[in-house]
């Protein structure tokens, strides 16, 4: 309770000065616009349904690629980590390919997909993709191997000791490792939509930069404190409940 | 007298090992673990093999739970060569190797869950009966990081327990643990062995822990890894690791010992 009411107090402050630093009338309203003016933005663009579609095609296109990165990455990052031909060549790849910032994807993904939704597709792949391969080949490395010793000895075999021990053991890598998919895949989401132009589906990186194009600051501001939020939801929605289960059973954290 | 010649005299031993040698290949080269090791250990027998580090007791120890395989010689259990792991063979090691990502009934569930035809309900009234033997009936929803060093290897012996295996492989379970808490599972382990009359071959450096829980104490000796001598340990039971019989026993065992670390070093 004292937690959310120093957030609580913490955020009115910051808009208070927000306020006043547009009444005080330093910069001009075309670069700062009001608390009000972006409230306002946002409630009219809540009504007639603008916000709701452009966040759902923003969401099916992340959600897309991130499942598709997870579904490719944890079992790819598994074959890194034990056979050794593959931690030389993919493993490498990963790790180079996973420090390119992912709106160095998009060029290259206009080119080969053209302005489609293949391209935005693409994009999220690949920024989901080395993180999570990575991450899963750390979190199985560092596996105590007592405890495949342990299951082998209780008759858990193959693809049983995969699924029950190795995964469940290299939790807490993986859970990071899909945070961080999931800040890179966001990230060049929405470079993506800010550089793509198509016409299957306006998300709201296309939003925010139509109200530049608009100069509209209002509109740039309230589609900011947008992103900004979902981004909030899906740590608390994706991986709260991971985190708190992790913390919960192998006592990390506080 | 022990329990385990009372219920059963079979002619062949629970297991025999027979001229086993293994050999490993490290990055400082070949190291020769056993050499021509043999021993018998009869059914419901409790045999604790001692010896400084270096000496292959825990290779052996891996190899009757089916982890290793010798690279001469023969391991077999009722007669049957060893050719992988079994649940008739289970093992606890000396971290407690429970997996933190389950609660304790978790972990004695998962060795029971891999063993066919028991319904969901045995499995877990199972469970249950094995957390209360080891007297951790109401931690069986615990966390494995909530439970102290001497909890968690009471979880860990009810798991390997659970399956109700004929043989239990211990690799130096308590070493860990202090010394206090190490004496109630002295007790604990020795009223549970009566009673399930279950074979444990116990591997340890402490002579006292060896005399205090074996029917017999094997010495090892390192460089290779041979049997050197091996002391049968007449006292009733339950054993007190401080009685003076323990520590006389003990006092004869480490003086062997010391003889061949300084004597027999060359041989």
């Amino acid at each position: 309770m004292k937690r959310l009411l120093s957030a609580f107090l913490f955020f009115a402050l910051l808009v208070a000065a927000w306020h006043w630093a547009f009444a005080a009338g330093i910069w001009s309203p075309v670069l700062v616009p009001s608390p009000e003016s972006v409230a306002r933005y946002l409630w009219e663009v809540l009504r007639d349904g603008t916000l709701w579609d452009c966040s759902v095609v923003t969401m099916k296109r992340l959600l897309a690629g991130y499942v598709i990165g997870l579904l490719a990455g944890v079992p790819l990052g598994f074959l890194t980590a034990r056979v050794q031909a593959l931690r030389d060549t993919l493993g490498v790849l990963a790790l180079g390919l996973q420090g390119l910032p992912s709106v160095c994807w998009v060029p290259l993904a206009l080119l080969w997909f053209g302005q489609t939704e293949g391209a935005m597709l693409f994009v999220v792949v690949m920024g989901t993709l080395w993180s999570v391969i990575l991450a899963t080949e750390t979190g199985v490395r560092n596996v105590n191997p007592l405890y495949v010793r342990a299951a082998n000895t209780m008759g858990s075999r193959g693809l049983h000791t995969w699924v029950f021990v190795m995964l469940p053991a290299s939790l807490p890598f993986i859970v990071s490792g899909m945070k961080q998919g999931w800040a890179f895949a966001w990230r060049s989401l929405m470079a993506a939509e800010i550089y793509v132009t198509i016409l299957t589906g306006f998300g709201l990186g296309h939003l925010l930069h139509y109200g530049r194009e608009l100069n509209a600051m209002e509109q740039v501001v309230a589609i900011m404190l947008m992103i900004v939020l979902i981004g909030l939801l899906a740590d608390k929605v994706l991986f709260s409940p991971w985190e708190k289960f992790l913390h919960r059973r192998w006592g990390t954290g506080k | 007298m022990t329990p385990g010649s009372e219920i059963s005299a079979p002619p062949s031993a629970r297991l025999a090992i027979e001229q086993v040698s293994k050999n490993f290949v490290t990055s400082r080269g070949r190291v020769h673990a056993l050499d021509k090791v043999s021993l018998q250990v009869a059914e419901g027998e409790f045999v604790c093999l001692v010896g400084p580090s270096g000496c292959g007791k825990s290779t052996l120890l891996n190899m009757i739970a089916g982890l290793e395989q010798p690279t001469e010689g023969t391991v077999a259990a009722a007669g049957e060569p060893i050719r992988g792991p079994s649940r008739e063979r289970m093992m606890m090691f000396q971290e407690s190797a429970l997996f933190p990502w389950l609660d304790a009934l978790g972990n004695v569930m998962f060795s029971l869950k891999r063993k066919p035809g028991l319904t969901d309900q045995e499995r877990r009234e199972t469970a249950d009966y094995y957390l209360k033997l080891v007297g951790l009936e109401k931690f069986r929803r615990a966390n494995i990081h909530e439970l102290s060093g001497g909890m968690k290897q009471r979880v860990a012996l009810a798991r390997a327990l659970a399956p109700n295996p004929r043989v239990l492989l211990m690799d130096e379970p308590f070493a860990a643990l202090d010394a206090m808490t190490r004496e109630q599972l002295y007790g604990d382990l020795q009223r549970i062995w009566a009673q399930r009359h279950v074979t444990i071959v116990f591997v340890t450096h402490n002579v006292r822990e060896a005399v205090c829980l074996g029917d017999r104490v094997v010495l090892f000796s390192p460089h290779p890894g041979r049997i050197r001598e091996e002391f049968r340990v007449d006292l009733a039971r339950p054993r007190d690791i401080n009685s003076v019989e323990v520590a006389g026993y003990a006092t004869r065992i480490t003086r062997t010992l010391k003889d061949y670390m300084e004597h027999g070093a060359g041989i």
